[in-house]
């Protein structure tokens, strides 16, 4: 069962997913505007920066008056981790050429856990873009709304959207437990990260889990032969 | 914050996702690469869960986006619809803090 078909479609999946991601970028633009920053330069960051966490941890070092280095310091750490999904999408995707330089803008938390909640790689792909395009969309409108408009959602924790993330999170992670292996590396992903987070800067839990996925390919079931392909 | 300091953070930030995507992503991997690959997204959406439900930046934090998550995990367990994942973890944890 691909993971669109157990959860309802992943048009709608990224739909949700993004309406969530937009009602965060009201608050970054409320965040934004707060801490000085105009809609040119607010703007500017939701689209060219385009990893809210990263965006969400400069503007607050430098409203908490910190220095402009820590500030990229830490919000480049937080961003480090699209690396590491580039090599896991770069197969769903398929792109060539000239067209991997504006795909890669599109290569986040988001975009890669739909593409890869999917079985099938052209759906993984349709999935990937579907969600790239609204979130962009929602993201960058919400960011406008929250610097024009102020505060329009009230204070999203009071509605739980904190917990919208991981929860969604979890939904898309089920795919990749159906296998041992899977379950190895989240398992030892999940501790590793727990372990890290009092001892490591920010962003840097997530880069060392990536080390999970070693032992757990030693408890992963024989490779298909070549040209066979994943069921 | 400078224009500067918006231009360095976008080109870092895109600098990454270029070296994943167009240098690492680029290569044909061999078989063992391509399981490690396949094994990347479990591990760091794990992880990922695990920071966006107990950190506060780097202090563990047990508050309602755990009951909301545990709440979420058990409808996606389920097999609920993504949204009613989605809206279930976002009540539950709005319960807990209004209960709180």
């Amino acid at each position: 069962m691909t993971g669109s078909a157990r959860a309802g479609g992943y048009r709608r999946n990224a739909f949700v997913l993004s309406l969530a991601v937009g009602v965060v970028g009201v608050t970054f633009g409320v965040f934004a505007a707060e801490a000085g920053l105009s809609l040119a330069k607010a703007m500017a960051m939701s689209l060219f920066v385009f990893t809210g966490a990263s965006q969400f941890a400069s503007v607050s070092v430098i409203d908490g008056g910190g220095n402009p280095v820590s500030a990229v310091g830490s919000a480049l750490l937080l961003a480090a981790r699209n690396t590491l999904y580039g090599p896991v999408v770069a197969p769903t995707l398929r792109v060539r050429g000239w067209r991997r330089f504006p795909a890669a803008q599109f290569v986040i938390d988001e975009t890669t856990a739909m593409a890869t909640a999917e079985d099938d790689p052209d759906t993984g792909r349709r999935s990937f873009w579907f969600t790239a395009g609204w979130l962009f969309v929602l993201w960058n409108a919400g960011t406008a709304v929250g610097v024009v408009a102020g505060n329009a959602v009230g204070d999203p924790a009071a509605w739980g959207l904190d917990a919208a993330f991981p929860a969604a999170f979890v939904a898309l992670i089920l795919p990749h437990l159906r296998r041992r292996a899977g379950r190895t590396a989240a398992a030892l992903g999940g501790l590793i990260a727990l372990v890290a987070i009092p001892l490591v800067p920010a962003g840097v839990p997530i880069l060392l889990a990536a080390f999970a996925v070693l032992p757990a390919l030693r408890v992963a079931e024989p490779l298909p032969a070549a040209g066979e392909g994943e069921p | 914050m400078s224009w500067t300091m918006i231009a360095v953070l976008a080109v870092g930030a895109y600098a990454w996702k270029a070296l994943g995507l167009v240098v690492l992503g680029g290569r044909t991997l061999g078989p063992r690469a391509a399981a490690l690959a396949t094994l990347l997204p479990a591990a760091l959406f794990s992880a990922l869960i695990v920071v966006m439900t107990v950190a506060d930046d780097d202090a563990l934090v047990l508050d309602a986006r755990v009951v909301g998550v545990a709440a979420g995990a058990v409808a996606a367990w389920r097999r609920a619809p993504f949204v009613v994942v989605v809206l279930v973890a976002m009540a539950a944890t709005a319960a807990a803090r209004a209960l709180a």
